[in-house]
Parts: C-alpha cells; sequence; structure tokens
C-alpha cells in the first residue's frame, strides 16, 4: 500500500447553500466507501480559494494565490492505494468530477536519506 | 436531543452534550423574547443545538466521540456538516433515543435509577419532576442521577443497538424499566395524584420506538404495548370529574377510550406469537378482559382467575395473589376470596400496601361484616399515601358506617 494525495481543482464554492448542502452529501457518501474500503488515510479539508503567499528568502507575502478559479486547488485528501493506477481509479468517483472540475492524484514522494 | 448529542460527543461527554442542549434553550429564550416564537419551536432549537454542536466540535477540532469511524467523519470539513445534519434527521434521532434507552438499563444500575434516567435523559424531566414521580425528595434524586451518570460514563461506549446479541439480552431490562415508568404513571405513589397520565405517555411513546427497531418488535413487546394501550384506555374512568379515585366497580365504562382499547387489542394480537409467554402478555390479557366488558357483571371471571393462576405460576408475587383473590371473590362470593387471601405466602409483605386492607375491607363489607370492614378501611387510610386515596378508603369507610 503506498499513500497518495488527491488535489481537487474547480470546486464551486459560489453555489447556493441548497446546492451546497446537495454536493456535500455526495462527498460525504464518497469518503464513506473509500472508508469502509480502507483507502482513506485523512479525509482533509476543504480549502478557501484566497489567502496569502510567503516566497523566497525575502520571505515576501502576497495575496494570492489568484489564479483562475478552477485552477486553484480546493483541498486535499491522503489516500492508501496499492499503486498509481488504482488510486487514480478511486478518484474517478470523486463528485468534483460531476462538477467539471479535477482531481490532481500525486503520489507520496518517499525520500531516503 | 441531548439523546443525538451524546452519540455525537460520546457517553464520557453526556454533560457537555446537555449543556449544548441547555445553550440551543437559553438562546430560544433570548431570540425568542426579541422576534415572539417561531412557527416550528422544535426545529428551531433543533436546528440551534446543531450550529452550537457544530462550534464545539470547531473549537475542539477533535471529536470526542467514540466511534472511530464517526471521529474521522466529524473531524473534517468535508463532511463535519453533511454528517451532523444526517444525525439530525428523524430516523437517527430515533435510534439514538433506542442507544440511550438501551444504555441507561446498564446491569450496574438498580431498576429504579434506570428508570429515573430515562426520564431525565430521554423524556426531558427535571431533577424535581423525577423526584415527584419517584414519591422522594430532591436532594435524593439530585444524588443518584449524577451517580447513575457516572457509571453510565463509565461504560465508555453507547450502546451499539445494531449488535443482535447484546440488544437481544438487555431488551429484557428495557421492557422492565418502560414496565416501571408505566405504573409509576397508572398507580403512582405521587403525593398529589393518585395517576400520572404524563409518565403514562412517555411509557407508551417509548415502548412504540422500541416496535419500530427490528430486534425490538418482539412478542414480549407487542404485550408490553397492549398493556399500556388497555391501561391507558382506562385512564379516564379510574379518576372522576371531581379528582377521585374511582374502583373498577364505580367506574363509568363509557369514559374509556374505545380507540386505544382497539388498538391495545391489535398489539394482544400481534404479541400472540412465539414460545414465550410474558407476565406482560398475561397482564395484558387481564386488562383486555375488563376492557371488552361492557358492564361489571358481564366480566369473564373464570377467564380472568386462570390467567391469574398462570401468572401465579411464571411471575409470582404476592400482589398477583392478592389480585387472584379478589377475582375469585367476583366469581365465587368474599368467603372465598377472604379464604384465598389467608392463604397468601409472603402475607407479611403486603402488610404496609393499603389496598391489602381495603380488599380485605371490601369483601368483611360485601358480606356483612360492617364492624370487621371499618377496622380494615381505618387501617388502609393510615396506610394511604397520597390524598386521592385517603379520599377513595374514606369514602368505603362511610360505605360501612351506612350499611352498619
Amino acid at each position: 500500500m503506498r499513500d497518495f494525495t488527491f488535489l481537487y481543482r474547480g470546486l464551486d464554492t459560489s453555489a447556493s447553500p441548497e446546492q451546497m448542502q446537495q454536493t456535500m452529501q455526495k462527498w460525504r457518501t464518497w469518503f464513506k466507501e473509500l472508508g469502509e474500503k480502507g483507502h482513506l488515510k485523512d479525509i482533509g479539508h476543504p480549502l478557501e480559494t484566497a489567502g496569502k503567499v510567503v516566497k523566497g528568502t525575502q520571505k515576501a507575502v502576497t495575496d494570492g494565490p489568484f489564479a483562475e478559479a478552477k485552477d486553484v486547488v480546493g483541498g486535499f485528501t491522503l489516500i492508501q492505494a496499492r499503486d498509481l493506477e488504482q488510486a487514480v481509479e478511486i478518484s474517478k468517483g470523486c463528485p468534483i468530477l460531476e462538477l467539471g472540475g479535477s482531481v490532481e492524484v500525486r503520489p507520496i514522494q518517499v525520500l531516503n536519506m | 436531543m441531548v439523546a443525538v448529542l451524546t452519540r455525537i460527543f460520546g457517553v464520557r461527554n453526556l454533560a457537555l452534550a446537555e449543556d449544548v442542549v441547555q445553550d440551543a434553550f437559553c438562546r430560544a429564550l433570548e431570540v425568542w423574547a426579541f422576534r415572539g416564537v417561531p412557527e416550528n419551536p422544535s426545529a428551531w432549537l433543533m436546528a440551534a443545538a446543531k450550529n452550537r454542536a457544530l462550534d464545539v466540535l470547531r473549537r475542539e477540532r477533535t471529536a470526542r466521540t467514540y466511534e472511530p469511524e464517526l471521529s474521522r467523519f466529524l473531524g473534517s470539513e468535508w463532511t463535519l456538516a453533511p454528517e451532523i445534519e444526517e444525525m439530525f434527521t428523524d430516523k437517527a434521532i430515533k435510534d439514538d433515543q433506542l442507544r440511550v434507552m438501551f444504555s441507561c438499563c446498564h446491569p450496574r444500575l438498580p431498576e429504579e435509577a434506570q428508570v429515573m434516567l430515562i426520564l431525565h435523559i430521554l423524556c426531558g424531566f427535571g431533577v424535581e419532576e423525577v423526584a415527584s414521580a419517584f414519591v422522594t425528595t430532591y436532594t435524593a434524586v439530585e444524588k443518584r442521577i449524577p451517580r447513575a451518570k457516572k457509571i453510565l460514563a463509565g461504560s465508555k461506549k453507547l450502546f451499539d443497538t445494531r449488535a443482535p446479541a447484546d440488544f437481544t439480552a438487555r431488551l429484557p431490562a428495557v421492557l422492565r424499566a418502560l414496565y416501571l415508568l408505566f405504573n409509576e404513571g397508572y398507580h403512582g405513589a405521587s403525593a398529589e395524584f393518585a395517576v400520572r397520565a404524563e409518565l403514562c405517555q412517555e411509557a407508551i411513546r417509548l415502548a412504540r420506538l422500541l416496535l419500530e427497531h427490528p430486534l425490538g418488535a418482539t412478542p414480549a413487546t407487542y404485550a408490553l404495548t397492549a398493556l399500556m394501550y388497555l391501561g391507558a384506555a382506562r385512564l379516564p374512568g379510574r379518576v372522576d370529574a371531581a379528582g377521585d379515585l374511582n374502583s373498577l366497580a364505580d367506574q363509568d365504562r363509557s369514559k374509556w377510550d374505545r380507540n386505544l382499547i382497539s388498538e391495545g387489542l391489535n398489539y394482544l394480537d400481534l404479541a400472540a406469537s412465539g414460545p414465550n409467554i410474558t407476565e406482560y402478555h398475561i397482564e395484558a390479557a387481564i386488562s383486555s378482559v375488563h376492557a371488552i366488558a361492557t358492564r361489571l357483571e358481564d366480566t369473564d371471571w373464570d377467564e380472568i382467575v386462570s390467567l391469574y393462576d398462570t401468572l401465579m405460576t411464571i411471575h409470582p408475587s404476592p400482589i398477583v395473589a392478592l389480585n387472584r383473590a379478589i377475582a375469585i371473590a367476583q366469581r365465587d362470593g368474599p368467603e372465598r376470596g377472604l379464604e384465598e387471601i389467608d392463604s397468601i405466602a409472603d402475607a407479611d409483605r403486603l402488610q404496609s400496601y393499603p389496598f391489602y386492607a381495603a380488599a380485605l375491607g371490601e369483601l368483611e363489607l360485601r358480606r356483612g361484616q360492617y364492624d370487621s370492614a371499618s377496622a380494615h378501611f381505618l387501617t388502609a387510610i393510615g396506610l394511604a399515601r397520597n390524598e386521592m386515596e385517603r379520599r377513595f378508603l374514606k369514602q368505603r369507610l362511610s360505605a360501612c358506617e351506612r350499611a352498619g
């Protein structure tokens, strides 16, 4: 078993409360399934679209990330899967895909030092 | 509400669950004072409790619940709000009430404490109301409830109503507690009221909740529910307009609730399956014989005596024996009844029970022994537990004096 991060992009936070509630019920159902199958390492959290970006040796602070809404990371989850292929298969059930968003599947790098 | 919140925060945090409810009520008082009572006050309170639960969970960020799966979903913003939403749906609330009901019937708690906890946590009775339901003092209940809660909290988790073996093992204790709750209302020893209809109603509500659960809907539960319905049907006749207690013989049977009787008979039909016969079956059957007799003279006393015979074999007690003797007196005359009373084993346990002396008085009166009857009623009056009983017994005493 390996650990993967799912990075979600294109989470629509401007939906009405009713739509939002429906969407979040879908996420809940999906997470429940993943939990039952033993793929859920940490549900993680959704993220607000704007914050601050701290950069370089100067530790310069700017507002950010100012990308297109569909490109901003809207949340993350830690997943356990056999390999990348299975992790990708798992990601296909994510409700964000139904709403035009995307899931980026990234294996957690094991640093051997 | 407390039932749901106990599941969220875990049974060790019963106090936190109660605080959240308290908080919701305080908010209600503040807001309603300004804006008036909302159209659906209970929904408003639920929503307030829900929001408050979210606040608490967010502040601590570690759901303190007992179930690892649950705490994981309450711990993430992805699922926190939908999870809480789900827990406040009707069905989830009913499940939680069952869980708490079973948790309250903890084997380490005495039966009386179990019933007190059920009243306090599930029926929302305050300490004072619990005290008056049990004819005990405020201080006594104030001491007992926290002690009982501590035992409950020691069990670390709420009873899991999905585990069939545990459910079935604890069901008899739960039925027993509901039976006691109902009886406390029906012939309670309360100082002011001999009948406390609200206790009976709560017992019926909880019994029906049990019937909605696939493992709870056993013949014994149906029998207990039948017993409650048939008893509740006769409540309007037990107390008259002046607030006086009426004996079965003097009750205005037109006041009995026909709907409740037919529902009770229905439940009794549903109870008639399976190999086991419980005391609830027999008591419900006795109650049904009374309920279907339109006049006292029409009562099938043969049937009642034989039901009491059965009850004596499966669940003997001096009170059952006394009631059996009274039924025999109805069938075969007062002399036979007195003989039966004489032969009750453990009759000394009945010495402080006012209706033991009253039964002797009644039978002596019927066979014309007025002096002896009066003496028995005087004893009974001395033992009466509330004003209603006392007034009732005094009326019987004056009946002896008039006859004599």
